[in-house]
């Protein structure tokens, strides 16, 4: 009974820390991508500086990250947005610089601003592309921070980490699977999660 | 549209300097050398910075040339195995699951593959081991079964994208069905495939990082040793080692897919 406790407290943590990465990593990524997107070189600078993060082996940028950020919860926070940023950027890029000039045109010729333009305009056109990329740094994260636990992060990967500590023992095997098995649940609910919010958020105008 | 193109068009192109051929050819190659340039110089400063540190025992055995001569052979090589049983899987699975007659089974293919990459990497290694035993074997099928789907899913979209009309064209040449899949449909679906290729070779040069966790080799060992003992010298050594290996790996993947492209394309 108590490991199920045990179980459900991670999964929390799991999701808590999920949540938290992806705030912070579609603040600064979209940000990212609206500042560089009507440029070609710092737009082309943007998505290879994340794309050389996401290439960074997990286990090594978390054991890097113990010099300046010690173990726990900040060093994995800080990994799970590293890595969330490529996608969130680069669909950031693509659907804004993506969005019809005639449209934009239009929009100017109404007399609308440069910041009205991107924010009424611009950015709800460009939406779903972004929340596509938002939604695919979310599946990915959520796989990496199992792998935070071995920097005494929080989450679902305690329970793989502490099957693999008693290898062959009784139960081992079943503390990984429920471990997995929780993340690979966890992914889908917020897959659901991301079907829903696209339902809401789409611009009616675009919507299929 | 043209003529909105041609009144908020680029100030006249012909002002700038005609950038010749050669020229065009010269800072490509340039910018190609950038990344291993910017690695080697990484690598310079870490061994540098590793000789000033004082190592104790522990420290001084894991960081001996022989030791990260090992562990980098076995994360090769763990790498490529994995890499080439993923092509030769991934790639036949592609073309199959395009054939007419198999058309129904290619979303329940693809969907499962896309369940499958939920599955987290440090989960499905440990899981294989427990169940295969530790080891080499347990490691590759892990890295293959990972790695499988963005090969998969570009094989689809790359032989999915080659226009009907040429089909048509080659099998009004008289080309067999297998004739068109080898003369018109893989050559052009081949800078698709690369792609995915690329994308898997990094994403298995990373996760090999993990098979360490089941005695399976690699860079992860010093890493974990420096993360279990609390030697910081060791951790961001092997970390650095990995991420460099990692982003060269990407850089080869990049020379590949410029080189293996067929001619016309």
């Amino acid at each position: 009974m108590e490991n199920w406790v045990d179980v459900l407290n991670h999964a929390i943590q799991h999701i808590d820390i999920t949540a938290m990465a992806m705030a912070i990593a579609v603040v600064i990524g979209v940000g990212l991508g609206m500042l560089t997107y009507r440029r070609p070189l710092p737009a082309s600078l943007a998505t290879t500086t994340t794309s050389a993060f996401l290439t960074i082996p997990s286990i090594a940028l978390l054991g890097i990250l113990i010099g300046p950020l010690g173990l726990g919860t900040a060093n994995v926070l800080f990994a799970l947005v590293l890595y969330a940023l490529l996608p969130i950027t680069r669909n950031t890029i693509v659907g804004l610089s993506g969005v019809d000039g005639s449209i934009v045109d239009a929009g100017r010729g109404m007399g609308m601003s440069r910041s009205r333009l991107l924010w009424r305009v611009s950015f709800p056109l460009a939406w779903p592309v972004i929340l596509s990329g938002i939604r695919v740094s979310t599946q990915m994260i959520i796989g990496i921070a199992a792998i935070g636990a071995y920097v005494s992060g929080p989450g679902l990967g305690n329970e793989i980490f502490h099957g693999l500590a008693r290898f062959g023992a009784v139960n081992s095997l079943n503390q990984v699977l429920i471990g997995t098995g929780a993340i690979v649940i966890i992914a889908l609910l917020f897959d659901l999660a991301y079907v829903a919010l696209d339902r809401l958020t789409t611009s009616r105008g675009i919507r299929a | 549209m043209a003529s909105a193109q041609v009144v908020q068009g680029p100030p006249d192109v012909d002002t700038q300097p005609a950038m010749t051929r050669e020229g065009v050819l010269w800072r490509r190659r340039a910018a190609v050398l950038v990344r291993p340039v910017m690695l080697g110089v990484v690598l310079l400063v870490l061994y540098l910075w590793v000789q000033a540190q004082t190592l104790d025992s522990i420290e001084t055995r894991t960081l001996s040339p022989a030791r990260i001569r090992l562990d980098l052979w076995q994360h090769v090589r763990l790498s490529l195995v994995a890499t080439a049983l993923t092509i030769t899987i991934a790639v036949p699975l592609g073309v199959l699951l395009t054939r007419s007659f198999a058309r129904w089974i290619k979303p329940i293919g693809l969907g499962l593959g896309n369940f499958g990459q939920a599955i987290p990497s440090i989960g499905l290694i440990v899981l294989l081991a427990l169940w295969l035993g530790i080891g080499f074997w347990s490691a590759v099928i892990g890295l293959v079964a990972y790695a499988t789907l963005p090969i998969l899913r570009n094989t689809i979209v790359g032989l999915d994208g080659v226009d009907p009309a040429l089909k048509e064209a080659a099998r009004g040449m008289g080309m067999s069905h297998l004739a068109v899949l080898r003369r018109v449909e893989l050559p052009l679906a081949v800078p698709v495939i690369l792609a995915g290729v690329r994308t898997a070779l990094v994403l298995t040069v990373a996760t090999a990082t993990l098979a360490t966790f089941i005695d399976a080799g690699g860079l992860g060992g010093g890493l974990i040793t420096g993360i279990k003992l609390n030697r910081p010298t060791l951790t961001l050594t092997f970390g650095i080692l990995a991420a460099v290996l990692a982003l060269f790996a990407d850089w080869v993947g990049g020379i590949a897919e410029e080189v293996l492209r067929p001619r016309g394309i």
